[in-house]
């Protein structure tokens, strides 16, 4: 029955790991801000632990970089077996402004599986908290593509196929919208 | 005696600063004002000038022209530092920076957006406008084709092969 409910109590606890591979830090402090008392990730069983092989969760910042994509790599495998990583900021997610430099690889899932992507530059605090609350199932993701179509064309279009010639006049015979 | 009035004095000091934490996911959290969030684009107002495309940092908004009148924008987002660029130089104010920050998807294409422009053309000659010398197009910042396929930003000056993937050019060297 303990077991029970340690399970329910602690079956989502996520120890995350902080690994930082060439970012500019600006993802690092405010991950740092949500471990604070004031966001206070712990209430949902968050922890930040030092080794990637107590760790649960992966949080990537900065892009996957020539010289730390393999370092990357390593400590994600270090990692115990059910593990997800989270890519934290423009620069994990996409590759960042720098994406076409030679340094840069691209994004982190270039290099390792990504499960969760945190847009922003840096993402708010209460992003990174949302983004952990999406994977908690506590709340549902919000953002789905988009695509706009501009279906009725605003003018008559022109086809040289509905000209005719009538008399001494050329005369454009199909005026309705497309 | 003392020293047991100092701890009550400072139990209540404790009780008195009540919670401090923020019950967020559960509650809303407004944003501070000017605070720049996902960009939205309006097809309704967007002449497909793609100034946004060009002004873009991160490369970020792809153009392609599918035909003479349809030019399709591609806004990618995973990229996008939230710069406000765009918004700041589109003519018709139809990108707007809003209040979304939770954008924490497990599918990164989830940000993205994409518009279909009708371009209207000249009712004499059917094209937008006369084609620029080789010169001017290497003035010319924007007009460019960009590889929606692949979501990528194709350098007009650059030989541009099928099979070449642009990011993974650089192998990796794992031990």
């Amino acid at each position: 029955m303990l077991k029970d409910l340690c399970k329910k109590m602690f079956g989502r606890s996520l120890w995350v790991y902080h690994a930082n591979s060439g970012g500019c830090n600006g993802c690092d402090i405010e991950v740092l801000n949500v471990l604070t008392p004031y966001y206070d990730a712990e209430r949902f069983g968050i922890k930040l632990v030092g080794s990637p092989r107590h760790a649960d969760v992966m949080l990537c910042q900065g892009p996957a970089m020539r010289s730390t994509a393999k370092a990357l790599k390593r400590a994600y495998d270090a990692m115990p077996a059910p593990k997800l990583v989270f890519a934290i900021g423009s620069c994990a997610c996409g590759g960042g402004m720098w994406f076409d430099s030679y340094t840069v690889i691209g994004p982190v899932e270039k290099v390792l599986p990504v499960t969760y992507y945190i847009p922003g530059c840096p993402p708010r605090p209460e992003a990174i908290i949302y983004g952990v609350a999406v994977a908690l199932g506590l709340v549902d993701k919000k953002t789905a593509p988009v695509q706009f179509k501009q279906l009725e064309y605003p003018i008559p279009r022109y086809h040289p196929s509905d000209l005719h010639k009538q008399d001494e006049l050329v005369v454009y015979e199909k005026l309705e919208k497309i | 005696m003392m020293s047991v009035l100092s701890k009550l004095k400072e139990a209540v000091v404790c009780l008195k600063a009540g919670r401090v934490t923020l019950p967020y996911p559960a509650n809303p959290r407004p944003v501070a004002p000017n605070f720049r969030g996902r960009p939205l684009f309006d097809i309704s107002k967007c002449i497909g000038c793609a100034g946004c495309a060009n002004n873009c940092p991160a490369r970020e908004i792809l153009v392609i022209d599918l035909c003479q009148e349809i030019r399709i924008i591609k806004y990618l987002g995973r990229r996008c530092a939230y710069c406000g660029r765009c918004a700041d130089v589109c003519p018709e104010k139809a990108i707007t920076m809003s209040n979304e920050f939770e954008n924490a998807t497990n599918n990164v294409t989830d940000i993205s957006q994409k518009l279909d422009v009708f371009m209207s053309t000249c009712q004499r000659c059917g094209k937008c406008f006369k084609e620029p010398s080789p010169l001017e197009q290497l003035k010319m910042k924007g007009y460019r084709f960009d590889d929606l396929k692949n979501d990528r930003w194709i350098f007009r000056s650059q030989q541009y092969l099928e099979q070449d993937p642009v990011l993974d050019d650089i192998k990796i060297e794992m031990e």
